[in-house]
């Protein structure tokens, strides 16, 4: 998926800046490295920032257009990084019949992303995904690790404020 | 090469081992219809309009990528072909936006020629979801219209491959997928270079130059201004292509009878202005070999490598030429020597460049390229904007009689002339540098070395006692290769020409757009080329030194060349830029 505007400024650790290079020393000169490059940057990072292609880009000799076209190829790389919350709704056969697009809907209108985008706070990334083998619990969402089945819009929207009201 | 029998159509034929089914059937006169086949660097077989059927395979075979074997039996015209072709066409018909009247390339458009050959119509058959692409102007030098484009790839190409740059490429998958830069970036935020190497592999009006007819139009319409204009070296061997003259044929005689008739005031020579960059190249190059560099002095004429240096190899500003080109050393002699002469204001003469180049609409917006305090330059036009210009007057070019430039800047020396080749800047510079240091005229100024289509040209000479060795390099995949070579240390030049397009300005990306049909199979470079050395040949005068126009405005002037008044008329300055 690709980007139109810069919403998030660039944030990160010694520890991330130094994992990165260490990465990047060992793939200089490989032939194929762009590859392994982007999925260590999205692993470290969470996605892929302009300023860490940027550094691939330097550092492999690939030019930075190369590097995007690749990560917007695949599904696997995220140009928008996590938020602290990660609320995926269950998209799946038994969950979409139970009424899980309502609960999307209504996460998607009070946050006001879309899925798959991150909230200019940080703090919630919103998902739809396929089935997570809860159908029992349909429809389920989950926050982070934390699973909530058999919701209906009402009760999905009550997780949501328990949420919005922790830090 | 060995020639191997095949039978194309019925017909037993031969053609070379190793050939494609393409290039095996248009030796015998066959052509098969290609979009997106590139020689060299596009050879992706992705948009299926040059399939054909080979006996014995079950499934249509893109002739552009396939190569022939002994006894191959080939259709190229069979109802199976025709019915496939077709349909791909209107496929890639339905995601095209069909607003054909006023395109730019409507007449030359790839995609609308083969319409036409196997009648497909703008019908809504295949009609559904689109896609709407913002519209990019964002760039000094061109546009990309996504809505047009039918994802050949050949702009990738050449972007990728010629240029070793690859601003441009395939962004998204499937059917979202669109031709782009990183992160969305449009045209004027990236670091591109403005050669235009992509606008003339384009089959379709999705890229073009950004058409400044309509500002010298204006010009010519305000009876304040006294608009002249300027033809640079290799515009006058490309001109006849858009009035289906012969690909290599100068047609300078016509052109300025075409620019006197559509309203300039005067119509002058480049190649004038050339000179005048030989004086001062040369003369800096010989400064910095007797005072130790920086060595290898780059030539400057080229904005694209210019903007390609300030971008990728801002280390390298240094050794460029401080020398302006010769477009805006015209711009500046024309507001500063030639409006005090004529006594007109500088700020009433408009500037006007016919030029092969889209980088150099970009030129004419620098920094320090303001002699008189005005711009130097006002507009440059590519050569495809005035052949438009031409074509809208009404203006029969093929009929018109031979007329000459006018003075003072009509008269150039051979050296002049080439510089719209690979090579031809550093031969001008050797003959002048090398009869100055010799201190007399000199006889042996043919430097043949360092000419031909060769992306990389090296050569060594004594010049004066002093052993010289140069390269000419053309395309800027060529210009990192070299560059390359010199920060490792693997080699040392004394001097480095750079074109940014292959081939030199001949091949440059505001010249006549030529469909892959021609590209593919004529060598474009080398017969443009050639019209450029045939004419230095015939020139009376052929090192700049001897230009009577050279020698009298130095005189009444700038003085000697590399003296402060020229470095303030003449010369320039580079500045850092952003590599992405």
């Amino acid at each position: 998926m690709s980007v139109k505007e810069k919403v998030f400024d660039f944030i990160e650790t010694e520890s991330q800046h130094q994992e990165f290079e260490e990465c990047l020393n060992n793939l200089q000169g490989v032939q194929g490295g762009q590859m392994p490059a982007l999925q260590e940057a999205q692993r470290i990072y969470g996605y892929l920032p302009v300023e860490v292609l940027e550094r691939i880009s330097k550092k492999l000799d690939v030019p930075l257009e190369k590097l995007y076209s690749t990560a917007t190829f695949y599904s696997q790389f995220t140009f928008v990084p996590k938020g602290k919350y990660t609320i995926s709704v269950c998209m799946g056969t038994a969950c979409y019949v139970k009424g899980a697009g309502d609960i999307l809907d209504s996460y998607a209108t009070s946050l006001k992303i879309k899925p798959g985008e991150t909230t200019p706070d940080r703090k919630f990334t919103l998902e739809s995904v396929r089935c997570i083998g809860a159908c029992g619990l349909a429809p389920v969402i989950t926050v982070n690790e934390e699973v909530y089945g058999r919701l209906t819009k009402k009760k999905g929207d009550k997780v949501l404020v328990t949420y919005l009201n922790q830090e | 090469m060995k020639e191997i029998m095949i039978t194309i159509n019925g017909k037993v034929c031969t053609a070379p081992e190793g050939s494609t089914i393409l290039e095996a059937a248009r030796i015998n006169n066959i052509e098969i219809p290609t979009l997106c086949f590139l020689k060299e660097i596009n050879e992706i077989g992705a948009c299926r309009m040059c399939v054909v059927e080979v006996k014995g395979m079950k499934n249509l075979i893109t002739a552009c990528v396939y190569p022939i074997r002994e006894g191959m039996e080939i259709t190229t015209n069979s109802k199976k072909v025709f019915k496939s072709r077709k349909i791909n066409l209107e496929l890639i018909l339905s995601t095209h936006e069909r607003k054909c009247l006023s395109c730019i390339r409507s007449g030359n458009c790839e995609l609308q020629m083969l319409c036409k050959e196997f009648s497909v119509d703008d019908e809504d058959y295949y009609n559904g979801e689109n896609l709407q692409y913002d519209f990019d102007d964002t760039s000094v030098h061109m546009y990309r219209n996504d809505n047009k484009c039918i994802l050949c790839k050949r702009c990738v190409a050449a972007c990728s491959v010629w240029q070793d740059i690859g601003v441009v490429g395939p962004n998204d998958r499937g059917f979202k997928t669109h031709i782009g830069s990183a992160y969305e970036k449009s045209l004027g935020e990236v670091a591109c270079i403005s050669c235009g190497q992509c606008i003339v592999v384009c089959p379709t009006g999705a890229i073009a130059e950004k058409d400044q007819t309509k500002e010298v139009w204006a010009a010519l319409d305000d009876p304040t201004k006294h608009v002249i204009v300027q033809t640079a070296p290799s515009t006058r061997v490309t001109l006849g292509e858009a009035f289906n003259i012969p690909i290599g044929t100068n047609v300078e005689g016509k052109m300025v009878a075409a620019l006197r008739r559509i309203g300039f005031d005067k119509v002058f020579d480049t190649n004038v202005a050339a000179d005048f960059t030989i004086m001062e190249e040369a003369n800096e190059f010989i400064e910095r070999v007797q005072n130790n560099g920086p060595l290898p002095m780059f030539t400057s004429c080229s904005p694209g490598w210019i903007k390609y240096c300030e971008s990728y190899h801002p280390e390298l500003i240094p050794n460029l030429s401080s020398c302006k080109s010769p477009q805006q050393m015209f711009g500046a002699l024309a507001k500063t020597w030639y409006a005090e002469k004529m006594g007109i204001h500088p700020k009433d003469i408009f500037v006007v460049g016919v030029m092969p180049c889209t980088a150099k609409k970009f030129e004419v917006t620098r920094e320090d390229e303001a002699a008189a305090g005005y711009s130097d330059c006002d507009v440059a036009l590519t050569t495809r904007e005035v052949a438009r210009m031409i074509e809208k007057a009404g203006i029969r070019f093929n009929d018109l009689p031979d007329e000459q430039f006018d003075n003072p800047f009509g008269e150039a020396t051979g050296a002049g002339y080439i510089f719209g080749a690979t090579g031809g800047v550093m031969e001008a510079a050797l003959r002048t540098a090398s009869e100055t240091l010799a201190g007399h005229p000199i006889d042996s100024i043919d430097f043949k070395e360092v000419r031909g289509m060769e992306g990389i040209k090296e050569a060594s000479y004594e010049i004066n006692g002093t052993k010289v060795k140069v390269a000419a390099v053309s395309g800027i995949a060529n210009a990192k290769k070299i560059i390359e070579k010199i920060q490792s240390g693997e080699e040392f030049y004394h001097f480095v020409e750079v074109m940014g397009c292959p081939g030199g300005c001949i091949n440059g990306g505001g010249q006549p757009v030529q469909p892959a049909s021609v590209r593919n199979f004529v060598d474009l470079k080398t017969k443009r080329a050639a019209a450029l050395y045939e004419a230095d040949k015939n020139r009376g005068l052929r090192k700049s030194n001897d230009s009577p126009i050279v020698k009298l405005v130095y005189k009444e002037f700038l003085g000697k060349p590399g003296s402060e008044k020229a470095h303030s008329v003449l010369h320039t300055s580079f500045t850092k830029r952003s590599e992405f």
